[in-house]
């Protein structure tokens, strides 16, 4: 049972502090975060044992799987609450719990001067216990529940500066582009029951695989659930086409994009994903169409991001194309390789994150590049830190996103697919570039910074900076530590075992990794093309050799010949290839037109015929109420007329 | 007497006529009620010359002519004691102002 307890104490901590936080924590003034903060730090370190547990072969190789209670009891439909923990839910636990702990206690300095903090740090908690839920879930019923959870905190933290309007609209946007990828979720939860008759996913799954293989269920149903599941991973991991809520929702405060937007909650779709490789690895078609809906993402988003002027939005659209990559390393088997680069993109974007807050703090909130500038004098540590952090985000080696990205990769290259590659490599390229593009913009060459702001440009306080210290670790040293040796690192130990079924059904094996032969090639092919996108960058937008001492300087005008050369690229890329402008073309107006036409149709002829039939039925009662005149020689007259008639009718038949 | 039954007929029809006429033409209440008596003997009338000329209808004609008499009567009685009841209340015989229960 002391486990059981543990991971029951890892969901009810957060949850109890939400519940705190949001009763007195008005009353609490600039300590708002007196409950909040401490119930995370204590919910990471029981997650940290519980993982430690599952990590060190504690739960055996299914995992730890109990029942709290039985949650809908209805019949012979019940759904329990119960939890599953094994190595998959371990690695997610030792992201979600650490990045959230480091956020919370870097949201103490960030949102001290903010009089909702309160309102935010139950939010946060909350935030936590729902996304522990998700992981912690063991049937697809919990895990919608723990799904929506995170969508309502999302949306409700977006919209945390509520009285901006672009907030609440972003908030709106986030919350809509969901829900489209949630109706398609829900279909496939009950497309699930339909066909099985449980929502557990080892019994699902279990389920699933055997009737394929019994010939009971057909392959087009499974591909068909698989696609369905599918579409709320691109809801909630915003992949093309419901990916234009992720930039917007870069209007809630940074800790929020750190933690909700780049380093949890957007990996859900991925975890989902990966939770139930069993299923998707049955459909290869649905396989094809995640790798190609990701990589397609990762191209697109990256292309974006190479002219964003807003250092969050640059953050975002980087999101948006790791997030790609992961899905592209799913489609094409290598599920160990995207909870790997989820892991470090986790750790990395969310220390890219808080350092950018750090930033945008410290220019006294401009988040426009090209206001800033110059700010590695005057920030050290944050700018040591997001130098880390870029560098790792480029794939350089050795630090944590060189690894995984490079396993994604080779992966792609092994299992045959050539073009996700290809697409990747050249991704790689650009994600090089716009790093050391925000970098360049941010932190070097001559500082644009607002002048009255200037002399009062100074390092954030110890609980930003520490928080980010404590991230970057990690973002160094997480692949050294999980991904070597090539192939056969810690992270393949732990997460192999659970994608043995899924690779047996794709009929891919486990190959000892050349790194003389055609593994070595790869590498040295992603970390050549990742210096020469970084090194262009250097050379365009400026940089500051820490060993040297000396500078490259930015060449601004460089950068504006370039983008005269391909003026139309150029305003492709920066309004984001138009997606904004479709869906208000598609939906907005094209929608609002059918919409109209509907509601005239609602008015004028269903309201019509309802409101006729009842207009002639008055109008009926209004004209024939003079006949009622209440005169009973009125009627006695009607009577002697109508006998006179009958009378004479009659007469007037018989005589013939 | 004559030895016709049409004639009957047509003074029953005749009295039938102008009670008729009486009811739907007459304001005062008392008036109509008379009507109605008029009506209903004319009725009668008819009846019982039925029952003289054929042999076969005498007994249920008088039966009959005297059912006809007793209901009238009774529907005299409830009538006008309605009429003095209205009467009492509205201080009019005329049935066009007793409009209380319209509307």
């Amino acid at each position: 049972m002391p486990m059981e307890l543990l991971v029951t104490l890892v969901l009810a901590l957060p949850i109890a502090g939400f519940g705190l936080t949001a009763l007195v924590g008005r009353r609490l003034g600039t300590r708002a975060w007196i409950v909040a903060v401490p119930a995370i730090v204590v919910t990471w370190a029981i997650a940290m044992v519980v993982v430690w547990t599952a990590l060190s072969g504690g739960f055996g190789t299914d995992g730890l799987h109990f029942t709290l209670y039985q949650w809908v009891p209805a019949g012979d439909f019940t759904i329990e609450a119960n939890f599953a923990v094994d190595n998959l839910t371990a690695v997610l636990l030792i992201v979600v719990t650490t990045v959230g702990m480091l956020v919370h206690v870097y949201s103490i300095g960030y949102m001290a001067h903010d009089p909702g903090r309160w309102r935010f740090f139950a939010y946060l908690n909350l935030f936590m216990f729902s996304m522990l839920l998700l992981v912690l879930a063991g049937n697809f019923m919990l895990l919608f529940a723990a799904w929506e959870l995170v969508g309502l905190c999302s949306y409700l933290l977006i919209g945390f500066w509520y009285p901006r309007p672009s907030a609440a609209i972003a908030a709106k946007k986030a919350f809509l582009a969901n829900r489209v990828g949630d109706v398609g979720f829900a279909l496939g939860i009950f497309a699930v029951w339909t066909t099985v008759g449980t929502l557990n996913f080892t019994d699902a799954f279990e389920r699933l695989s055997e009737g394929l293989a019994g010939g009971q269920i057909e392959a087009w149903a499974i591909t068909g659930i698989a696609l369905l599941l599918f579409c709320g991973a691109v809801g909630k991991s915003a992949q093309f086409p419901l990916h234009v809520w992720l930039p917007d929702a870069m209007e809630g405060p940074t800790p929020v994009s750190a933690l909700i937007h780049a380093a949890t909650m957007v990996n859900a779709g991925v975890y989902f994903v990966a939770r139930a490789n069993p299923l998707f690895s049955l459909s290869p078609e649905a396989m094809f169409v995640v790798a190609a809906i990701g990589i397609f993402t990762a191209i697109l988003a990256a292309s974006i991001a190479l002219t964003q002027n807003d250092i969050k939005r640059v953050l975002a659209y980087s999101t948006l194309s790791q997030l790609g990559y992961m899905f592209a390393s799913l489609g094409v088997g290598a599920y160990v390789a995207a909870i790997f680069h989820m892991t470090a993109q986790g750790f990395t974007k969310g220390l890219l994150f808080l350092g950018s807050g750090s930033v945008i703090h410290g220019v006294h909130e401009e988040q426009d590049m090209n206001r800033m500038g110059g700010l590695w004098r005057r920030m050290p540590i944050t700018h040591a830190t997001m130098l880390v952090g870029s560098l790792s985000m480029a794939g350089i080696p050795p630090l944590a996103a060189f690894f995984s990205k490079d396993e994604i990769l080779g992966e792609a290259f092994k299992n045959g697919f050539l073009w996700v590659w290809l697409v990747g490599i050249v991704v790689a390229a650009l994600t090089a570039f716009y790093m050391f593009r925000l970098m360049g913009k941010t932190f070097y060459g001559p500082s644009h910074v607002d002048p009255a702001v200037e002399p009062h440009v100074r390092e954030s306080p110890r609980s930003m900076t520490v928080p980010l210290i404590l991230l970057a670790i990690p973002a160094a040293l997480l692949g050294l530590v999980l991904g070597l040796p090539f192939g056969a690192g810690l992270i393949g130990q732990w997460l192999e075992p659970i994608f043995e079924e899924a690779q047996l059904n794709l009929g891919l094996h486990h190959e000892p990794v050349q790194i003389l032969g055609v593994d070595g090639v790869l590498i040295l092919v992603s970390v050549a093309v990742a210096t020469a996108g970084l090194a262009v960058a250097i050379r365009l937008f400026g940089f500051h050799w820490p060993l040297r001492g000396d500078d490259t300087e930015a060449q601004p005008e460089r950068v504006a010949a370039l983008t005269a050369r391909a003026p139309r690229l150029y305003r492709a890329s920066f309004r984001k290839w138009w997606f904004d402008e479709l869906n208000d073309l598609l939906f907005v107006r094209l929608g609002g037109r059918v919409a109209h036409f509907i509601w005239w149709f609602d008015r004028a002829i269903v309201d019509g015929t309802v409101n006729g039939i009842g207009d002639v039925v008055q109008g009926a009662g209004r004209d024939l109420r003079r006949i009622q005149t209440g005169r009973v020689q009125n009627y006695a007259l009607g009577i002697a007329i109508a006998l006179i008639v009958m009378a004479g009718g009659f007469l007037i038949v018989t005589a013939r | 007497m004559s030895q016709s039954l049409d004639s009957y007929l047509a003074l029953s029809a005749l009295l039938f006529a102008v009670g008729t006429f009486g009811f739907l033409a007459r304001r005062n209440a008392i008036a109509m009620l008379m009507s109605i008596e008029l009506m209903l003997n004319a009725v009668n009338l008819a009846i019982v010359a039925f029952g003289a000329f054929v042999p076969s209808l005498r007994g249920d004609a008088s039966v009959i002519a005297l059912v006809v008499m007793a209901v009238a009567a009774a529907e005299a009685t409830v009538g006008l004691a309605i009429v003095i009841a209205i009467y009492r209340n509205r201080r009019t015989p005329l049935v066009d102002e007793y409009t209380q229960m319209r509307e």
